[in-house]
């Protein structure tokens, strides 16, 4: 089965350039802004997008993520306005693929399978959930393959060769290579050993490997282009959209700004031009 | 739901973590490796007679094991019913239970060879325990605490500084313990290489359950032994509060197979079970937190809700997965105590005992006219007095003035 995901990456490579993932969070500030914001991202050089599902603890992001979803749970936020917000991007998006990040707890409680399914009919790719590691696959993991998503797994410096396979076992789509030990928004990665890492992962898996956290800016993301065959910019857009915002609120430069460093990161990485593929 | 009894209710949990559908590891996978290190690390600990014995040793001339059962004359002669006894953590050094858990993971940090460790504190007695090991082995200490509680629990934050210790405020969140235990995440998350996470109840993710049990079971294990000379038999009645539920766990644990004996845990019901509330096993529904699937505190969207309770070391709003799996086949019996009842408790074992209970063991005070009114005068009712009340005199005074 080829998904929105494998396509992407495979067009992506035939341009000899790795591809943008984005990082926003649904429903920050508001539903309204942050559905303009995602249908804006594609044309401003996103190739793949990952939507932030808000949840009160979370236990891996740093100062700007976690501020994000609590602007957006305040905003009144919740699973079933973001799985609508999917629904209102697929309007006049069928290309672009769209992953749903967060925690379990929110899914757990909407319901495993009824989760999967309305995540399905709504046209979501794939799922990241930071709080699953393999040991817990039954959870939700199997079950998303068996309905047909991409489940993607976060491998990390402290993943060690011994356990790669098992963190590759039940990973499609792409893998998701965190470039430090630490919370989303904090380092900037060392392209070096972000380089030997992407390296060593491909020795054990076929899937594209993306690289995140800490890229905070098109020169950033350039270098880290050149080694990987995705980058993923997060905490960085959210910033951009916090400055925006006037009293907690979305204002009208809200969605060009976050738009206008996307095309700036997306010319970085598009300036990272591949000698060649593998 | 049907939940099948087992032969035995010690035997938990499995080797993935779970208890019933409760524990498990659901953490990020910059954790995962870690989790598994500390699991066989404590595996082997526990089988290592050496380490055990060197932690006895602590726990006798460190902590003054075995803290005493003490019958409570004046209460029983107030409730009219059952003997009363009093499990007098408050007597270890550093004044609760808490130490007893941080004495055994802060020796197997060392035997980790790490050298930073780093704590949540909801009251700050974990926090005061864990500043006061890492005084005494010369570890780094860094000690997570939410601003509210900061507040509310000062004498503790003058100790662990005086102790030695970083105390880090959380203004993230609820800014209690739930948002402590996050930013101690975060920092674990962040320096995996060098740093212990030492959990202060019996929450997080697998094997964090299990070991901190296993290290507090030394009060069950203790008054099993004191009530047998006390009056030759086991007692009828345990009662502990559940902030977490360590303290409770380690009561419970060495009787959860001897079925003549009811078990009792008492949640914080705050300002009432219809109010804010900290009674998760009451008041809410199971869900993912910290690691670990339990009861917790949640909206219909499954976002964690604030928890209120008057101590700040029950104001949590999850519990102990095992406690989860034991409510759930019923063999441990939850009530809840609001803040007024908890404060009345404090009060009346103050004056008729002289022993200024922790607002925390004050819950577990407060469901003695139920628990032990009533009851024939040879019931055997054991209380957990889980810490001494020092750091809540502030709280109690302010409450008592009308400024809850
Ligand atoms: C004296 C005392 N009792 C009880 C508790 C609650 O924790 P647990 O339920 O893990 O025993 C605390 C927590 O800070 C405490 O300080």
């Amino acid at each position: 089965m080829t998904t929105r995901i494998d396509k992407r990456f495979a067009d992506v490579k035939k341009e000899s350039r790795a591809a943008l993932v984005t990082f926003t969070m649904a429903g920050d500030p508001d539903y309204a802004t942050s559905v303009a914001l995602i249908k804006a991202l594609p044309k401003a050089g996103a190739d793949v997008i990952e939507l932030g599902m808000p949840f009160t603890d979370p236990m891996a992001d740093g100062p700007s993520i976690q501020a994000a979803g609590l602007r957006a749970l305040t905003g009144g936020q919740d699973m079933k306005k973001t799985l609508a917000m999917v629904r209102e991007f697929r309007k006049d998006n069928n290309e672009t693929p769209l992953v749903l990040m967060g925690y379990y707890n929110p899914i757990y409680i909407y319901g495993v399978d009824r989760f999967l399914a309305d995540a399905k009919a709504a046209g979501v790719d794939g799922l990241i959930i930071v709080d699953l590691p393999p040991e817990e696959d039954e959870e939700l993991c199997l079950p998303a393959l068996k309905a047909g998503l991409n489940f993607i797994r976060l491998a990390t410096p402290t993943t060690d060769d011994k356990r790669l396979p098992a963190v590759l076992a039940n990973t499609s789509g792409f893998v998701y290579y965190v470039s430090i030990t630490g919370i989303t928004g904090s380092a900037v990665p060392d392209s070096v050993k972000v380089g030997n890492a992407v390296g060593r992962i491909k020795r054990h898996t076929k899937l594209p490997v993306a690289v995140g956290f800490g890229v905070k800016s098109a020169a950033t993301a350039k270098t880290i282009a050149e080694g990987a065959d995705g980058v993923v910019v997060g905490s960085a857009l959210i910033d951009v959209l916090r400055s925006t915002l006037k009293d907690g609120k979305a204002t009208p430069q809200t969605v060009n700004a976050v738009a206008a460093v996307v095309s700036d990161i997306a010319g970085g990485v598009r300036a990272a031009r591949k000698v060649a593929a593998e | 739901m049907t939940v099948q009894r087992p032969n035995s209710f010690r035997t938990g949990p499995d080797e993935r973590g779970h208890f019933g559908i409760y524990g498990g590891r659901f953490v990020a996978e910059t954790l995962m490796p870690l989790v598994l290190d500390l699991e066989k690390a404590y595996n082997e600990a526990k089988a290592d007679a050496a380490f055990q014995r060197e932690m006895e040793s602590y726990q006798a001339h460190y902590i003054g094991r075995p803290s005493s059962l003490y019958f409570a004359e004046r209460l029983t002669a107030h409730f009219g019913g059952a003997k009363i006894y009093l499990k007098r953590e408050d007597l270890n050094h550093t004044g609760a239970h808490k130490v007893n858990n941080v004495l055994g993971q802060i020796m197997l940090a060392m035997r980790m060879g790490k050298k930073r460790i780093i704590a949540e504190t909801g009251a700050g007695m974990h926090g005061v325990a864990t500043a006061t090991l890492c005084a005494k082995f010369g570890l780094q200490c860094i000690v997570y605490m939410g601003a509210v509680d900061i507040e509310r629990q000062r004498p503790n934050v003058l100790r662990m500084r005086m102790l030695g210790a970083e105390v880090r405020p959380v203004t993230s969140g609820a800014n209690t313990l739930k948002d402590a235990v996050n930013e101690a995440l975060r920092d674990w998350v962040t320096n995996v290489a060098d740093t212990f996470y030492c959990i202060g109840t019996v929450v997080g993710p697998h094997p964090y359950p299990a070991m901190v049990r296993d290290f507090q079971s030394v009060i069950g294990r203790e008054t099993r032994a004191q009530m047998q000379d006390a009056e030759g038999r086991l007692p009828d009645s345990l009662v502990a509060c559940i902030g977490g539920g360590s303290n409770a766990m380690g009561l419970f644990h060495p009787f959860l197979d001897d079925p003549s004996v009811a078990i009792y845990g008492v949640e914080a019901a705050g300002h009432g079970l219809d109010k804010k509330h900290a009674a998760s096993v009451t008041g809410g529904r199971a869900g993912v937190l910290h690691g670990n699937r339990t009861y917790l505190l949640m909206n219909d969207d499954g976002q964690i809700e604030e928890a209120h309770s008057i101590s700040a070391g029950l104001d949590y709003p999850g519990i102990g997965p095992e406690h989860a799996w034991l409510h759930d086949i019923g063999r441990v019996k939850f009530l809840s105590a609001t803040d007024d009842e908890a404060v009345a408790a404090l009060q009346l074992c103050s004056r008729l005992e002289g022993i200024i209970p922790a607002l925390e063991s004050a819950h577990a005070l407060a469901r003695l006219p139920e628990v032990a009114g009533g009851k024939p005068k040879d019931h055997l009712v054991v209380v957990n007095l889980s810490g001494r009340g020092d750091k809540d005199l502030d709280s109690v005074a302010k409450y008592l003035e009308g400024g809850r």
